[in-house]
């Protein structure tokens, strides 16, 4: 069996409350950093660790806290970014909702690190149900002493909230999310100034996802080094996978960095294999934005090594032949699978939720979306294909946030690796007309078929 | 003090500049276009992504280049920055697909716009747009809305600058007037269509880039270019009574504010002094108005630009000479 | 509406403890979640009065509240059946047969996706992904996830909600 560090104590009855969770080692890292270490001790493991933002972006964690404004007299805040919206990420949810405490007490450590003295947990609109959990979890460390003023008898007070989103993926980028926490439209802020100089109400702030946040109390207990030494190279520690699509044993899976996709798709401690025994077609590994990977270009990269599940070896080769690791949203498709009818919803997923404040998204997004539902709808033209890719180019880089580049990325790779799919679809429109065109009879390829005849 | 370098050109400009407001200092072509961007509006800017600039070495001290192209309005130089605008195909390109984005869902209805001949968005469409559309879907479209007597609502026509909620904010006491919605059913609304009544609001008509805010008691009564400007003032307790007087004849048809070279106002005026002065007796006339931009009320013709050549030298020159002479 | 638009005591209390999380001034913050609150107390959803209503709660202009109401997916600004059926539709949902399970319900209930049914019980609406990819496909209704559906749960589902006649509310 893989290590297990965040999930490790998953199966204990009754982990989500205070008591088990103290049991099984709960809150002894915040004993260990009230006690016995400095705040920029703390931001010092962190460092060491090697721990990378587990929302998406990759960015060193210790890096991001020590670029908080400290000469600002303005109170500092931690906000944890549990907007978890990424189609195909579903591991936050599933973490505060198991184990809750395990948020609160890297919350409670990480505000300690930055000096905050009330945080926030923004969570999204939908997951009510956790934010009821996690409320429960918050009164009872508020109650043990964990949480309030003077905790555990020393200097450091802290308060922390939950706060609930009401249905916006663009709230999930860290300015928007800010805004939204203010009672505004998430409408992301231009950079800079960065958070970490003028972020909530003004204040410096460090935005950081729920799983790197939980993942702090492990690195103070066991110590950064320690922590560095599990992964591969500049990809530290576990990482959480939300497994979807066509698999046999969907679900989220703790998996140390590097272990290979092949592994992890295939074995029956992770995905379990294809479901039905039909055929591995295309894989996202890291949430809808990033970009498709064709079957040849799965389990190995370009260059004939495996692929790893890692930062670096999910984007070996580029955008020409790799992706990227993101949020962990690791989404499957067999044989059966559409790809202009898969790029197409999530077209329209960024398309809806487009936050509508800068130009090249608020109206290519749009535009793209329509053009996809032709091309997939069997009304499409040789000529779409091309523009579908200039409206991407033209969108990518050119916004405000990341979202335009999040909506363009998936479309771009999709034409890049199955062109031919497309074209299809402009070139026999009666095939097309039933929805479910592949499902029995999947997509073969012309080209190939030519090939090897 | 910072030095700059933009299209090749070199300048020094007060610490804290942004990059369009120190290529603005020199005028000329080297000036992004700016659709959103509101120099007396606070807070506005970084939506339209028009005036996208290349840099090319960040500042003396870091000369990395930033990696992806940044919006001029809200980028403030650096000593030893070096900005590329026209000279980078990068940002021509990317200029282009914003023209188009804004266009696509613009319903082009120029021949009944009133704002056809002042409209900054057909003005920069002239320059970087396409002459055929690529979009064949379906344009958007918006219910109407009435905002009250003064002012005219065109939703269709709206690029959403968010120019006029910055004067509704900042201008007017009470702000009735937002966005609703989201993404690109965003609308500019006051929601159950609550009358704007205050007396500055008239200011959104003159701020609007394009014909989504236009001036109810001006409709339909004349193509702008058809209409002499005229300076003229009056005293007025409300505001500095400095306005323009379109007229035609003996005849004032429309009251604006007066209007910079980038189209900003130089002052905001009361809306006593644009809605209700429409007698020449009523004003103090001081001449004929200078209309600077490259427009057809002063021109009657557009300088086609399809292929943008850039000779930065000629550009340099002409720079030169204007700087020489100011 | 015959409703007089006002929280109760214990609601006006719950919505002044949300004030208090947030510094002196910034009461603003507190707009997403009192939306909700006033969204579960006014019939599922909000009417213009509504919203007026909290902006002179939380001293705010009410155009500040209809920019972020209608901002929100999850904010109705038009009424909705007592359960609002939430079907997610995206990515990994598409791959699992959700398309199918919108037609479930269409057919089953005879409406269309945004529709009401005649006696005011459900309003079908798609939705973009709900973070429950492993689940797929899946549905919202008020607070609580329905996982791994297929057509039999989904009309196990139905009874069981015509039975509890209770409006949804996600708190």
């Amino acid at each position: 069996m893989a290590r297990k560090i965040l999930l490790e104590h998953l199966n204990v009855p009754g982990i989500e409350t205070l008591e088990v969770f103290r049991k099984m080692g709960g809150y002894q890292a915040v004993e260990k950093v009230l006690k016995t270490m400095s705040p920029d001790d703390v931001t010092e493991e962190v460092k060491k660790s090697g721990l990378r933002g587990r929302g998406g972006a990759g960015f060193p964690a210790g890096m991001k806290w020590s670029f908080i404004d400290k000469k600002s007299e303005k109170p500092r805040y931690l906000v944890c970014n549990a907007d978890e919206s990424e189609p195909g990420t579903f591991k936050d949810r599933y973490l505060m909702e198991k184990i809750p405490h395990s948020l609160i007490e890297g919350m409670i450590v990480s505000s300690y690190a930055l000096g905050a003295k009330t945080s926030y947990i923004y969570i999204r609109g939908e997951y009510f149900y956790v934010l009821r959990i996690l409320e429960k979890a918050i009164a009872e460390a508020y109650e043990a002493g964990f949480l309030g003023k003077n905790i555990l008898g020393t200097d450091y007070s802290l308060d922390l909230h939950v706060q609930i989103g009401a249905g916006a993926y663009i709230c999930g980028e860290e300015t928007a999310l800010l805004e939204s926490l203010e009672g505004k439209r998430g409408n992301p802020r231009m950079k800079p100034p960065f958070p970490a100089i003028s972020g909530l109400y003004a204040s410096p702030t460090v935005v950081n996802n729920v799983e790197t946040i939980a993942a702090v109390p492990h690195i103070v207990n066991m110590t950064g080094d320690e922590y560095a030494k599990i992964g591969v190279g500049r990809s530290t520690g576990t990482k959480l996978i939300s497994a979807s699509g066509h698999i046999n044993k969907p679900g989220v899976y703790e998996i140390e960095m590097g272990l290979p996709v092949e592994e992890f798709i295939y074995s029956d401690e992770y995905c379990g294999g294809i479901k039905n025994g039909k055929r591995l077609k295309a894989l996202i590994a890291g949430g809808s934005s990033v970009p498709i990977l064709p079957e040849h270009l799965i389990t190995k990269t370009a260059n004939g090594d495996a692929r790893l599940m890692t930062y670096e070896s999910l984007s070996d080769g580029g955008f020409v032949s790799g992706t990227m690791l993101g949020s962990g949203g690791f989404i499957v498709m067999d044989e059966t699978t559409c790809i202009v009818r898969n790029t197409w919803t999530l077209a329209r997923f960024y398309h809806h939720e487009s936050c509508g404040q800068c130009s090249p998204c608020r109206e290519g997004t749009g535009w793209m979306e329509k053009v996809l539902h032709r091309i997939e709808n069997g009304h499409g033209k040789m000529s779409d294909v091309d523009l579908l890719v200039d409206i991407a180019k033209k969108i990518e880089g050119n916004t405000i946030c990341p979202l335009g580049d999040a909506a363009a990325w998936p479309i771009a790779s999709a034409i890049r690796h199955f062109r031919e799919e497309f074209e299809y679809h402009v070139k026999y429109p009666e095939k097309v007309k039933d929805p479910k065109h592949f499902f029995y009879a999947p997509f073969v390829s012309e080209k190939m078929n030519a090939s090897i005849a | 003090m910072a030095k700059v370098t933009i299209d090749g050109l070199e300048m020094e400009v007060p610490d804290g500049t942004s990059i369009l407001n120190a290529a603005r200092m020199v005028g000329g072509d080297i000036v992004p276009p700016a659709m959103c961007y509101y120099s007396k509006l606070k807070g506005s800017g970084g939506k339209c992504r028009t005036c996208l600039v290349k840099v090319s070495q960040g500042s003396a001290k870091d000369p990395r280049p930033m990696p992806k192209l940044v919006p001029s309005c809200s980028t403030t130089v650096q000593d030893g920055m070096v900005v590329e605008n026209i000279t980078s195909l990068d940002v021509l390109e990317a200029r282009k697909g914003v023209v188009e984005f804004l266009l696509i869902n613009h319903p082009l209805d120029c021949p009944v716009c009133d704002q056809a001949g002042e409209c900054d968005l057909q003005n920069l469409g002239y320059k970087h747009g396409l002459a055929k559309t690529r979009y064949e879907e379906e344009r958007r479209t918006f219910e109407k809305a009435d905002i009250g007597d003064n002012i005219k609502l065109h939703m269709n026509r709206c690029i959403l600058c968010y120019r006029c909620t910055y004067v509704a904010d900042q201008l007017t006491d009470c702000r009735s007037h937002g966005v609703i919605n989201r993404g690109d059913h965003a609308e500019i609304s006051t929601y159950i269509s609550k009358a704007i009544d205050n007396d500055f609001s008239g200011n959104m008509i003159d701020v609007c880039p394009v014909g989504a805010l236009t001036d109810k008691t001006f409709r339909f009564s004349s193509r702008v270019w058809f209409t002499k400007p005229m300076d003229a003032h009056r005293d007025c307790k409300k505001c500095s009574g400095k306005v323009v007087l379109w007229e035609k004849g003996n005849e004032v048809l429309r009251v604006t504010g007066r209007k910079d070279k980038y189209g900003e106002l130089e002052e905001f005026i009361c809306n006593e002094c644009r809605f209700e002065k429409k007698n020449t007796s009523d004003w103090v006339i001081e001449g004929p108005r200078h209309i600077d931009k490259h427009s057809v009320i002063s021109q009657n013709h557009y300088e086609l630009l399809n292929n943008i050549k850039v000779d930065i030298v000629k550009y340099q020159k002409q720079v030169a000479e204007r700087v020489n002479k100011g | 509406m015959s409703k007089e638009i006002k929280f109760s005591d214990e609601t006006l209390e719950v919505v002044a403890k949300i004030i208090l999380r947030y510094p002196e001034g910034r009461q603003k913050s507190a707009l997403l979640p009192v939306l909700h609150i006033a969204q579960a107390e006014f019939d599922g959803w909000l009417s213009s009065e509504v919203m007026d209503y909290v902006a002179s709660i939380l001293n705010i202009k009410p155009i500040e509240v209809y920019e972020v109401a209608s901002f929100y997916s999850m904010y109705n600004l038009k009424p909705v059946g007592k359960c609002l059926l939430e079907v997610c539709r995206t990515g990994p949902c598409m791959l699992n047969g959700a398309e199918d399970l919108v037609a479930h319900f269409e057919n089953k209930l005879n409406i269309k996706d945004g529709e009401t049914t005649a006696d005011g019980m459900f309003t079908l609406k798609t939705v973009e992904c709900l973070g429950s990819c492993g689940t797929a496909p899946m549905l919202q209704c008020g607070a609580d996830y329905y996982e791994n559906l297929d057509n039999q749960k989904a009309d196990a589902l139905l009874d069981k909600l015509r039975d509890e006649n209770q409006r949804s509310r996600y708190c």
